[in-house]
Parts: C-alpha cells; structure tokens; sequence
C-alpha cells in the first residue's frame, strides 16, 4: 500500500503511480476523505428525505416542533423554545472554527498552536454531546402527558385559555391498586418494557369529569397552524376512546403527537451525535498524534486536514437537521 | 493546490460571524414566525420555510468552501464532490416528497382511516 506509508519525507501525499501523479490534484487519503463525506451525506438525505415523506404523509398532524422542544437549563417552567438549539448549533460552529485554526496552524507547522485548537475542538465536541444527552432526557422524560384513543391518535389537555395542561393537574388517584408486570409474576418475555404511567385511563377519565374547564386538544392543525381545541362534549366523546396514558416518549408512543415523530428525531439526532461523538474518538487520536510530534517529523499536517474534512461535515449535517426539525 | 502556506484567519472568523448572523436571523423568525411570511405560499411552500432553507444552503456553502477548503481546490475535485450529491439529493427529495403528499391525498380522500 503505497499510498499509506506514513515515513519522515512526507510519502504520505503519494499515490501508487509515483510522485508526479496526483488526481484531481489532492492526495490519496483527501481525496477518498470527501469521497466517504459524499456517501455519508447521501445516507443523512435519505433519513432527512424520510422525514419528510413521514411529514408529508401527516401534514396536517404533524407535531409543532417549539412546543416539543422549549427547555433551556435553569429556566424550569419558562417556555424558551429554540433558545437551546440556537446555542447547541454556535458551540458546534464554533468547534469547526477552532478546527479550521488548527488547520491554518498546521499549514504554518505550529506544532503548539494545532495542539491547542485541536484540545479546543475536542472540548466542543463533548458540550454538544453532553447538550444532546440533556435534550433527549427532556425529551423522552415529556411534560405534559396525554392519552391515545384506540384508533392511535393522540389527545393532549388544555385549560380554557388554550394553555396546557398535565395530567397531574387534573386526575385523580382511584383507589385500585396496580402492579407493574414484573419478571417474578410472569415467564421472561412478559415483563413489561416500560414503566408504568402515572396514571390509568380511568382516573384520568374520571379526573376530566371532575374538571369541567379541563378541554380536550387534537392533533389536526387548523388554518392557523394551530392544534383543533374541541369543545367540551366532543373533548368528552373523544376521551371515551382512549386506550393508554402516555408520558414522555419512546420508540413506540409519544406524548408530543405523530409516533414517527419521535422515531425520527432519536433516529436521526442519534445518528448525528453518533457521528459528533466517533469525531471527537478521532479528534482525540489525532491530537495525541500532535503532541507526540508525528506530523512534525512528516513535516505534514495533512492528517489534521482530513480530520478536520470529517469535522467541518458533522457540523454541516447540524445545519441540515437544526432546519428540518426545529425550524421547518 | 491548497498549500500556499498563508495564513486565513481574518477570512475563518469573517466567516465565523457570517454564519453565527445568519443563525440569529433563522432563530429570530423562528421564534416570531411573521404572519405575512408564514402564510403566503410560493410553489407550494411557505415564503418562511423557503427563507429556512435558501439560509441553510446559504451555511452549507460557507461551511464546504471555506471551512473545508474546498475554494483551493481543483475544480475537478470540486465538481466530482459536489454535483453527485446535489443531483442525487434532488432527485430523491422530489420522489419521496411526491409520494408522501400522494399517500396524504389517498388518506385524506378514501374511506381508509389510519389515525381516528
């Protein structure tokens, strides 16, 4: 392997032909670099492509995404919807600066500089990491709660204002006593893989009934763009068909609205962060590379280069998923 | 060739606040969704989502040509790069697209019910 050959007078650059030839006038490892960025980033328009076949299909259910996601840290109980996605997509910007530094450092071979923006854009990497974790705990553990009926649509709470409003605010703990389905009352593959909600359908029933201001909130947007609020008696008629209480969110229901909508958006943040968090594994690798002075002896930081091509993509894929499923 | 041994600061942080500029912008509509913007349609999307996405392409560009370098590069490398994915996105945006507003149609129109 020719081209791979890692030796002090810089054969890295070489292709297999010999010195003179160089395609497309980039090095061997470059070149195949942005090859790998052009199939990955097929993959993430197929997923995004999917997202909006799904989006497409439930058009007028789709759930609203600044009412999904509107926590921001130490702000408890203040809506701040896209306050803490704006700041997740300047620290990753701002990891793709420090990265495109190093690289700058690197063309000059400043050893001490590369190292220092390359520890930066390390850094970076795991705020926005550690920022997706806590999004997804806000995500999955949900706010609200709601119900869905036995046809799967799902129906949230609101007050007569249109405000929302959580099951614990209105239901009513019925005396029966449940028990989750646990290993030791049951063979293995009857457990039950949630936990169990706060509360049943019935007291949840029977706490609308005791709540006459208490109304029902379809999916189905109006011509406002806003959820349908029944009125009182179809809110009732419509809660006699619930089948679940759902909290939060998982891969099979969610309390936000659309059950794809939840897939998608682990499906696809996952990926990404998936993506964020091996850049960073690189990152590591090839700044202990600095450090030890490997580049230096090659007199070529072109490995940083690369790196940097993978680093600058993941950043560009943030762009693409930060419109498509908090803007749009 | 991208190795002209200069130094690109100044041009990386100008870039730097173009990019942060424009996130504001993004985040200041989104959060305020002008009514004018919001629902007046052009080609069948809204005149605010077609703002989303000429600015997120708008990123994209910044970030690939000047992040990644890739205005120092041949522009047989640049054209090899770039045309497959923005035909093959393209084309597979419009498919699935087509299709999932068909599905909606056969949903909204038929007897079939899927969410009730």
């Amino acid at each position: 392997m020719g081209a791979t050959v890692t030796t002090a007078n810089n054969d890295e650059k070489t292709w297999g032909g010999g010195h003179e030839i160089q395609p497309l006038g980039s090095s061997y490892g470059k070149m195949m670099m942005w090859f790998f960025i052009v199939s990955d980033a097929l993959t993430f328009s197929g997923f995004l492509g999917a997202y909006g076949f799904s989006r497409f299909k439930f058009i007028e259910t789709w759930p609203l995404a600044d009412e999904v996601f509107t926590h921001f840290p130490f702000m408890h109980g203040v809506p701040a919807p896209m306050y803490y996605v704006a700041l997740m997509t300047f620290i990753l910007i701002f990891s793709s600066v420090t990265m495109v530094l190093a690289v700058d450092a690197g063309h000059q071979l400043k050893k001490t500089k590369v190292a220092i923006y390359m520890f930066l854009t390390i850094i970076g990497g795991f705020i926005f990491v550690g920022s997706q974790a806590w999004e997804w705990k806000n995500f999955i553990k949900g706010e609200y709660g709601a119900v869905e009926t036995v046809g799967g649509s799902l129906l949230q709470f609101v007050d007569k204002d249109g405000k929302r409003v959580a099951l614990a605010d209105f239901a009513v703990k019925l005396p029966e006593q449940r028990e989750a389905l646990t290993r030791s009352h049951s063979t293995w593959f009857m457990e039950e893989a949630e936990s169990q909600p706060s509360f049943t359908v019935a007291e949840v029933q029977a706490g609308f009934k005791a709540h006459p201001e208490v109304l029902i909130r379809t999916e189905k947007l109006d011509a406002n763009k806003k959820k349908t609020i029944l009125t009182r008696e179809d809110s009732e008629k419509h809660l006699a068909t619930a089948k679940y209480v759902v909290e939060g969110a998982n891969l099979i229901r969610n309390e936000y609205g659309n059950k794809l909508f939840a897939d998608f958006f682990f499906f696809i943040t996952g990926f990404h962060g998936f993506h964020v968090f091996s850049g960073v594994i690189i990152n590591i690798i090839i700044f202990f590379n600095v450090l030890l002075g490997t580049y230096e002896k090659r007199r070529s930081y072109e490995m940083v280069e690369k790196v940097g091509l993978y680093w600058h993509f993941v950043d560009l894929v943030w762009v693409f998923v930060f419109t498509v499923f908090y803007l749009v | 060739m991208s190795h002209e041994h200069v130094s690109n600061t100044k041009r990386i942080w100008f870039v730097f606040g173009l990019l942060s500029a424009v996130t504001i912008v993004e985040v200041i509509l989104g959060i305020y969704k002008p009514h004018a913007l919001e629902f007046n349609h052009f080609v069948g999307l809204n005149l605010l989502n077609w703002i989303f996405y000429i600015l997120t392409i708008f990123k994209a560009y910044y970030i690939v040509w000047a992040f990644m370098h890739m205005e120092g590069e041949k522009s047989s490398l640049r054209w090899s790069v770039v045309s497959p994915v923005i035909f093959l996105v393209l084309y597979l945006l419009f498919i699935l697209l087509t299709e999932g507003h068909y599905i909606y149609g056969v949903f909204k129109d038929s007897t079939i019910k899927w969410n009730f």
